[in-house]
């Protein structure tokens, strides 16, 4: 191996081994457990098995796993369609003021997910903050329940992951040429043409980034169904809880959990060579 | 060239300034049928603003824009008969170059057969037939240049606007351009509106040429107008080389700097008078009136530039002569000048 080919390889290295040691072979190792009994204390009894994975197809867990599709694709269709405007107007804004409108954007992260999750309990709850609201507004029927149903847990992903998607999207949105779609509008297409065809067909790949970035932790988030959800929707990432520490059926849990790690890289890749896709395009319009 | 003398589009009095910035100062201006007219100046003297208001993505704080005698300035970009080449070509990059060169009509929302046609026909007059496929990264830079001209030209907009169209090119393919560009002006028979910063493509290209500073019209005219007669010193001095000398006009009429003489028809005071490197002669010392020193020569290939200091300016006088021509001058030499007086300008 030439000198340079050697030196990109060792400046990778520090990454390379902490992926390896803290989630490579972590992950292994619980994918491992799929293939043997359980303990019956916890743990794992080494009998090889593929009797975990056949449970994992059986229609009452592949229910819990299509609701859970279901639910983490509507949160991603609704944190898309909230961003898009968002990240759009910020685009728009006078350079000047753009990294102060996305420091707001990000501002929630600066507390804690446990924390920002519980604030909704407080706004949605029956005596919260939502319903004393509309009651000092003259509402007089019975108070809204708005928590621990599957809206407060849409509602909760939406929102806990919303920044993400406007960054993405504003990033591909702040390095498209003004000038696309002046010369669109120029060539004779009002703004609604011209968003259809020139500045969303080429800012898809940052809408992709920001859906997946939604999609992969929403689908196998555990807190906000927990917490928003009390309980009563299950997901699977709730279920993969409770395998491990409820029902101490950790290779059902590890199964589980490789069902939904597969999952998640496929639609990673898939994503992936979106991207590389529309960023040769790019670069090709950038050397112009 | 061929251009009557119908205007096509007036600029009635059209201002626009962005904040406490008055990017366009008061300007009119009539661009004819046909022609291909240069909005030309140093960078920052409005003219990208001028045009962007033709186009449509500025508005015009003051004035009216006539196209064909009616007001387009409340129009919005699309619904402009006017087609604007953009400086950055602005290529859809996730299409093809013949669905970049579809698009426009597409808009117009004509038949597809007609669409078809249309597109096939300008990309054979510019050369893109076999590019037709190709996404624009897959394209040279004069390839590029010649589909956003096309994709333009396919609208057959009555004027079509460009923004420093030959910038992004190498000096070679530019000048190959200029002419390409003229060529394809004089065959669609559309009126061309080029903005560019560069003089020499202005001189090329345009048979009438507006030159702008600090958002105001300077002169208006034909390239050889502007050359031999500009309206002021700021004209003279950015088109082509000019010399300055600075003296005063005497009660006789004659324009008089140290040890320097010349015949000129001013009101008495001081001037400064303009003369063009081609319109000094050159003798042997004694010769001429004017004494001078060469202090540096620059060779062109088909003439050189001398350089020399005379008592009469601070910065020495450039006079070109044909490199073929008489004299091998060295640096130092002593010479003589003599500066016809019908064809010097004087300013005052």
């Amino acid at each position: 191996m030439s000198f340079n080919a050697t030196r990109p390889t060792l400046l990778a290295a520090p990454g390379v081994a902490w992926l390896v040691a803290f989630m490579v072979v972590p992950c292994l190792l619980v994918l491992s457990y799929a293939f043997f009994e359980r303990g019956v204390w916890g743990g794992v009894e080494y009998t090889f098995t593929l009797e975990n994975f056949a449970r994992v197809a059986d229609p009452l867990y592949a229910k819990i796993f299509l609701n859970s599709a279901r639910i983490a694709l509507t949160a991603t269709v609704a944190a898309i369609l909230i961003a898009y405007p968002a990240a759009y107007a910020i685009s728009r804004a006078p350079r000047m003021s753009q990294p102060i409108l996305l420091f707001f954007a990000v501002l929630p992260f600066w507390s804690n997910y446990l924390i920002r999750t519980y604030a909704w309990i407080v706004l949605l709850n029956r005596e919260g903050l939502t319903n004393n609201l509309l009651r000092s507004l003259g509402y007089t029927g019975e108070p809204l329940s708005m928590l621990y149903t599957e809206s407060a847990v849409i509602t909760g992903l939406v929102y806990n992951y919303l920044p993400f998607v406007i960054l993405a999207i504003y990033s591909t949105l702040s390095r498209l040429n003004p000038e696309l779609m002046e010369a669109s509008r120029d060539l004779g297409a009002g703004p609604v043409r011209t968003f259809l065809r020139v500045t969303l067909p080429l800012t898809l790949p940052g809408v992709a980034a920001g859906g997946v970035f939604v999609f992969v932790l929403s689908i196998g988030n555990f807190v906000t169904p927990a917490l928003l959800g009390g309980g009563r929707f299950q997901m699977v990432g709730n279920l993969v809880y409770d395998q491990f520490l409820t029902a101490n059926d950790w290779p059902f849990g590890a199964a589980l959990g490789a069902a939904l790690i597969l999952t998640m890289i496929v639609l990673l890749l898939l994503q992936a060579r979106a991207t590389a896709h529309a960023s040769g395009e790019r670069k090709g319009e950038a050397a112009q | 060239m061929n251009a009557s003398s119908n205007p096509i589009l007036r600029i009635e009095g059209v201002g626009k300034a962005f904040g406490p910035v008055t990017a366009v100062d008061d300007v009119t201006l009539d661009i004819r049928e046909n022609e291909f007219f240069a909005l030309l100046g140093p960078s920052g003297c409005g003219k990208t603003t001028l045009l962007r208001m033709l186009a449509g993505f500025e508005s015009p704080n003051a004035g009216r824009i006539l196209l064909e005698g009616k007001d387009i300035s409340p129009l919005p970009p699309e619904k402009r008969p006017l087609n604007l080449m953009f400086q950055s070509y602005a290529l859809f990059p996730h299409m093809t170059v013949r669905q970049n060169l579809s698009y426009g009509l597409e808009m117009e929302r004509l038949a597809r057969t007609e669409i078809r046609r249309r597109v096939d026909e300008t990309m054979a007059t510019t050369d893109l037939t076999q590019f037709a496929d190709r996404k624009p990264e897959q394209l040279s830079g004069g390839q590029k240049q010649r589909v956003a001209l096309a994709r333009a030209l396919v609208k057959r907009p009555k004027v079509l606007l460009l923004d420093e169209p030959l910038g992004a090119l190498d000096k070679k393919l530019r000048e190959k351009m200029q002419l390409e560009l003229k060529r394809m002006q004089n065959e669609v028979g559309i009126t061309f509106i080029i903005v560019t910063h560069d003089q020499e493509e202005a001189l090329v290209m345009a048979d009438r040429m507006a030159i702008l500073k600090d958002g105001r019209l300077l002169q208006v005219g034909a390239p050889e107008d502007v050359y031999e007669r500009p309206a002021d010193r700021f004209v003279a001095n950015f088109i082509g080389v000019m010399n300055f000398i600075d003296g005063k006009v005497g009660v006789d009429g004659l324009f008089v700097a140290e040890g320097l003489q010349v015949k000129a028809s001013g009101n008495a005071g001081s001037a400064t008078l303009a003369v063009r490197p081609e319109n000094i002669a050159i003798g042997p010392p004694g010769d001429l009136p004017v004494s001078g020193a060469v202090v540096d020569i620059a060779y062109h290939g088909l003439d050189r530039v001398l350089h020399v200091k005379t008592t009469a300016s601070a910065t020495p006088l450039q006079v070109r002569i044909p490199a073929s021509g008489a004299g091998n001058w060295k640096i130092g030499d002593a010479l003589s000048l003599k500066i016809d007086p019908a064809r010097c300008r004087l300013f005052q």
